[in-house]
Parts: C-alpha cells; structure tokens; sequence
C-alpha cells in the first residue's frame, strides 16, 4: 500500500542535497540548471548572430554546429563530455564540469535557433535606420536589434528553459545528485519507487509548470513588439 | 593528446552485430512508442479542442502533468514503480517478456504522446471554426465533423512540427539506456567497455543517430510535399532535422 511516510522521512535529503544541491555530495538540479541555462543562452545569442553572419567562414560553423547537435541526443552528448573530455585535457572532470558543459553546448544549438528566429523577426528598416545614424555593424546588434529581437524571443526561450530544466535529470546518469539521483538513492534504501518517483515528478511538475504559467503572463503583457 | 586511434575496433570483434542489435532496438522502441504516442495524441489533442468540459479538463491534466515532467522519471515511475501494483499474473507476463523494453515504450509513448497532444492542438485551432459549424449546419454530428473535417485538414497541417517531435521522439529513445534496454545509445556504452576506445565508439553511435534523423526528416519533407493542401502557404515547406 502507499506509503507517504517514506518521503516525510527523506523529505530534508530529496529536497537540500538532491534539489537545491547542499550537503554531502555534489548535485543539486538547481546548482546545475541555473548556471546552464545562463551559459546557454549567452553561447546561444553567438549561435545565433553567427548563424547570420555575412561571412561564410561564421556562418557555416555555426550552421553545422547547430545541425550537428539537433540531430544528437542529449545522453550522446553527455557521454561525449564524460569520456572523451579526460582524454583532450588529460585530467579528471568532476560531474558538475562534465554536466554543465554538456548542457551547455547542447542547449546552446537550441537556444542559438530561438534568437536566430527572434533576430529575424525584427524588420529590416531598422537596421537600416541604425547605419544611416552612423552606427556600425556590432553597435546595430548591440543597442537596437537584439534588445528587439529579445522581446520577441521570450515565449520560446521561457519554454526552452523548461526544456533544459528538465533535461539536467540525465546528470545523474553520470552520478551527479541532482533530484533524480537522490530519489534512486533513497529508493535503493527503502523501495518505495511508486511514492518517490511520482514525489519528484511532482517537484519538478511544479517548477515546469509556474515557469510556463509565467511565460503565458509574460506573453500576453509583452505581445508582439 | 595521447590517445592512440584504433578504428578498427569497430569491425572486429562482436562491435559491429551490438551497433546493428542496438540499432533495431531503438528502432522497435522509436516505433512502438511512436504508435502510442500517436493515438494518445490524436484523442488528447482533438478532446482538449472539443466542446465537451469533462473530458477536456482530462486532456488538459493528462498533457499538462505528463509535459512537464522529465522523460528520466518517467522511465523510472514505469520501469520500478508501476510493476509492483500490477496483479500477480500480470507481473509475471511482464517480466518474461522483456519489462525493461515496455516500460520504456510507455514511458516514451505516454510522455511524447502529451508532446504531441500540444502540436495537434495548436494544428486544429488553425483552422477557422466556420469549417466545424459549417459541418455541423449540413447535418454531421461533432464527432463526424472531427472524424471527416477536422482532422485529415489538422493532420495535413501539422506535418512539419509533428516530424520535429517524432525526431524528438527517436532521439528521447536513447534514456531506456537508463532502465537497461538495449538500445543504441547502450551499445555504443559497451563498445567503449569493452575496448576502451571512447571516441570510436561514440563515433559510431553519433553518425548513426546522425543519419537516422536525416533519413526521418527527409522521408517526412517528402510525405509534407505529397500531402500539402494546394492553395496553402505552408505546403512545400521543408522541416529541420
């Protein structure tokens, strides 16, 4: 029969080690998430300016690195960072480098076709407009496209996020102890995995969920610019 | 870099019958799943457009929990936590008949169908809601009008988005790893057990996953062109690997 007892018991080791990432171990899913989603989106604005770029020799870097990664899965790509990263600078990595690089530059392909798209959608007059008031091609980006472009980009970036929110659950296939990892833990010790498994998808249904429920409020203040 | 280069660990040894084994497993799995995946998202997606409150708040709960929920717990709720509940006899077909491969076929196929669910809905709002009160003013009955109307227009449409999530759908295949199905992603993991030649290994892996989803979108570019409703600015457009 059910037995909620078993998360109360293990609720401090779930939620502190296994969701926010402080004790004994090194894990945390939000100690993961957040500065991934960060780097993310930065090396992802470079994808996707590159994407754009005038010059061939950007362009079509940016371009196969974008096609190579949408056709990979995220676990090939894990274990890329995990096996082949020690051998190229002949050190150990802990998990938390291997995992966040990972979803790094896997997200980044992602991310880089969200502000591809979003650049796009800024009409072409105001680029225009910007090299006829003298400025030059990095200011034009910098101060009148991207801060448009941004604008525009909110809905998919925010559902994006999710994406890779969700996503960081495959470090623990590397032993990092994010939230996934602490309740195989616990269930390894007290075989309850209707309760815990079900409990975990429920923390992490309610961060996925307030996180869309924000990008719909967002979506309709903004509308499109 | 001192890492010595030895492709041919590829072609020696049992490499090369585990990547083909490991390459019809995510096949099967991919396939299966996909089947689910389908029929969860036609009902589900049609049901949270339709004009009836119960089983739409169904729908919507169904595509809203499931959505938002990593595939990896998933496949441990199906793979650990589902059995158990089961009756005893149930339990015992199950596990003779190979339980990692189903849960993970339910697993994919429950989370993906909820995916789906959102493409087909998005799809059916597309079209104007005169096509339905039209049918239902020449004498069909809701469900005639989604069964002849509404869908064949709606499944046309979403062709290209329907094809980034079923690509998504064979690349999300690979975290049965995680519940030991031997799929591709697995067996490019005992590859690299084996012989300890990481990036050949991963190599292989990698190209084949490559030229699977180049196949699937281009096979799916050429079923988008077949069936574009003449007429339509979508028609013709190519979908993304």
């Amino acid at each position: 029969m059910l037995d909620l007892g078993v998360i109360w018991r293990n609720l401090p080791f779930l939620l502190v080690q296994g969701f926010l990432g402080f004790g004994g171990f090194v894990g945390g899913t939000l100690r993961l998430a957040i500065p991934a989603i960060l780097l993310g989106f930065i090396l992802g604005v470079f994808v996707g300016i590159g994407r754009l770029a005038p010059q061939a020799w950007i362009r079509l870097p940016a371009t196969v690195y974008v096609e190579f990664f949408r056709g990979v899965p995220l676990v090939m790509v894990i274990f890329w960072m995990w096996l082949v990263m020690p051998i190229l600078l002949r050190t150990a990595i802990p998990e938390f480098g291997v995992a966040l690089a990972a979803f790094v530059i896997f997200e980044a392909a992602y991310l880089g076709e969200i502000v591809r798209a979003g650049i796009q959608s800024v009409p072409r007059g105001q680029v225009e407009a910007a090299t006829a008031l003298g400025l030059g091609g990095a200011q034009t980006m910098r101060h009148v496209v991207l801060p448009q472009a941004l604008r525009n980009m909110i809905p998919s970036l925010v559902t994006q996020f999710i994406v890779l929110f969700k996503d960081t659950s495959l470090a623990s296939i590397i032993g990092f102890m994010d939230l996934t990892k602490a309740a195989q833990v616990v269930n390894n010790r007290e075989i309850r995995p209707f309760e815990l498994y079900l409990f975990i998808a429920g923390v992490y249904w309610v961060c996925t969920y307030s996180m869309s429920r924000y990008a719909r409020r967002l979506e309709s203040r903004l509308g499109p610019a | 870099m001192n890492y010595q280069f030895d492709w041919s660990v590829l072609w020696t040894g049992q490499s090369g019958q585990w990547l083909l084994a490991g390459l019809i497993t995510t096949l099967a799995l991919a396939a299966c799943a996909w089947l689910l995946a389908a029929v969860l998202g036609v009902v589900s997606g049609a049901l949270r457009t339709a004009p009836f409150v119960p089983l739409r708040l169904l729908a919507t709960a169904y595509v809203e929990f499931f959505r938002n929920v990593p595939l990896l717990v998933w496949m441990f709720f199906w793979y650990f936590g589902v059995p158990p509940l089961l009756p005893r006899a149930a339990q015992d077909w199950i596990f003779a008949h190979g339980l990692e491969f189903w849960a993970a076929v339910c697993a994919l196929g429950v989370y993906s169908g909820a995916r789906f669910s959102e493409v087909l809905r998005s799809g059916i709002q597309s079209i104007p809601r005169t096509q339905v009160e039209a049918s239902v003013a020449s004498g069909l009955t809701v469900f005639q009008a989604y069964r002849y109307v509404i869908l064949p227009i709606a499944l046309r449409l979403i062709i290209p988005p329907a094809t980034n999530e079923s690509l998504n759908l064979l690349k999300n295949s690979s975290v049965a790893l995680t519940i030991s199905v031997a799929e591709l992603t697995f067996q490019t993991r005992q590859i690299e057990t084996y012989t300890a030649k990481a990036i050949e290994a991963l190599t292989a892996g990698t190209l084949i996953y490559l030229v699977l989803c180049v196949s699937v979108a281009s096979v799916m570019g050429w079923v988008e062109r077949r069936t574009a409703i003449p007429g339509l600015i979508t028609g013709g457009r190519r979908p993304r690997a």
